[in-house]
């Protein structure tokens, strides 16, 4: 990231901000970080105040408190200011947020990276490549996995059974 | 899931402490909903009570359903809905100056505000599914007409309410298909519970003086003009699902006094004595 803050104190105390939460690895997906998922939304430090604001993936995700605690405790270890968590609904999370990179760290890490998000009227089921193998000849066992964002797949090549984290 | 020993409570927990102390007498459960409150209040408790009562309904599947997929689905479910209860009972906390643990588990039946479609027992997984499909038929409806609300709160909440109950539309939906369409046995159980359920259905079309003064002020859709595209899709899953859309009966709550009046079948406060027996056991209780 290129510091063209020429010494600016908010601006360099934004930019740590912004670092220390691409440290943060989501409490389920712990190959990718909240900023990869869009969840950390934005920072804006002075030396007042620290505000971070997050954005819920689904409504009823319990680790939005996790998330938030984890935010608190990185922050306590690089500015003293006084920190404000707020947790913005509008516009909805997507995961069409989830940064490229992330979507790769994924599949490596053996999650299936979400498809693209589709009006609901053209809800064609999309072909999910196994992350095991990379063969596409794969199929749904469940709409529901371990956790609110994640489906249950098998490839039918290798047999593996993975998850798919769900367009959404 | 609001249930004792939950590990994952602290999410609910965690505002007794961070909120603020209301106002009035801790003990006394009826000054939650009592005196002046503006109609948006009571619209927020009828929303977000759908939403938790549903959830517990759904909870109370964990580990029992009828295939391991089903359970994590109806679980899953219920935990949406449950995120969704926290968002339109936060709302509702702010303008009645309580908390929403408050309002979850400090008032008694008379003072929730759900429809009586989501109190019903569970049954078997027929009369789960019958209750289910009626009832997201009828969310995903509301909710698109609330993503347009004059009140940006409720658009926001909405919005984001919507995606998910749309795939909960999708799969109940796709159950009474199975179900309806599927052995002779299923078939008529499936008949039967869509049967006892339809009774229910009708309140959530009536329209009483608080929800007028909503929709006047364009803050909530009339659901009175949702009646038609409902039967429509119902009508629809039914055909394919071989299953006749039960004749038109009397309906329960009918006269406006129903679930969304506080008056409620004799469920709900069952349900109520298990959901909120560990905080008011321990009523100081802070995580």
């Amino acid at each position: 990231m290129t510091d063209n803050s020429h010494g600016d104190p908010d601006v360099m105390g934004t930019i740590a901000v912004w670092r220390a939460l691409g440290d943060i690895a989501d409490p389920e997906l712990p190959a990718v970080s909240i900023v990869e998922l869009g969840i950390a939304r934005g920072v804006a430090c002075t030396s007042n105040e620290c505000v971070v604001t997050l954005t819920p993936t689904y409504t009823g995700c319990p680790a939005i408190r996790a998330i938030e605690a984890d935010v608190r405790s990185a922050l306590a270890k690089i500015t003293n200011a006084p920190l404000r968590v707020v947790t913005l609904l509008t516009p909805p999370w997507s995961s069409d947020w989830i940064a490229p990179e992330a979507r790769e760290e994924l599949a490596r890490y053996g999650v299936a990276p979400p498809a693209r998000v589709v009006q609901w009227s053209d809800r064609s089921q999309p072909v999910i490549d196994c992350p095991n193998c990379g063969s596409s000849n794969t199929e749904e066992l469940s709409r529901f996995g371990s956790t609110a964002c994640k489906a249950q797949y098998r490839c039918r090549d290798c047999r593996e059974p993975f998850e798919y984290v769900k367009a959404h | 899931m609001p249930k004792a020993g939950d590990t994952h409570s602290s999410t609910t927990g965690a505002s007794l402490v961070e909120g603020e102390e209301p106002a009035h007498d801790k003990g006394d459960p009826k000054s939650l909903t009592r005196g002046p409150k503006p109609p948006l209040f009571d619209y927020l408790l009828r929303l977000g009570d759908n939403d938790l009562v549903l959830a517990q309904r759904l909870g109370e599947w964990v580990g029992k359903g009828p295939a391991l997929e089903e359970d994590i689905a109806s679980t899953n479910i219920g935990l949406d809905l449950l995120g969704q209860a926290r968002l339109w009972l936060g709302y509702a906390a702010e303008i009645g100056n309580t908390t929403e643990d408050r309002l979850a588990y400090f008032r008694d039946s008379g003072e929730f505000r759900n429809l009586l479609i989501v109190e019903q027992p569970n049954g078997h997984y027929g009369d789960t599914i019958a209750r289910q499909y009626f009832f997201d038929q009828w969310h995903a409806l509301v909710l698109a007409e609330l993503a347009t609300s004059r009140d940006a709160r409720v658009v926001a909440i909405a919005a984001k309410a919507l995606t998910e109950v749309c795939y909960h539309l999708e799969r109940s939906s796709g159950w009474v298909v199975r179900l309806g369409d599927g052995t002779d046995l299923s078939h008529t159980r499936m008949q039967a519970a869509v049967d006892a359920m339809w009774p229910y259905t009708g309140e959530m079309f009536a329209v009483d003086d608080i929800e007028r003064t909503l929709i006047d002020a364009r803050a909530a859709p009339d659901v009175q003009a949702l009646h038609m595209p409902w039967i429509a899709a119902v009508r629809s899953v039914f055909s394919e699902a071989a299953l006749a859309v039960p004749s038109d009966a009397w309906m329960h709550g009918a006269g406006n006094r129903g679930g969304k009046q506080g008056v409620h079948t004799e469920h709900l406060s069952h349900m109520l004595a298990e959901m909120q027996v560990l905080p008011r056991s321990h009523p100081d209780a802070r995580w």
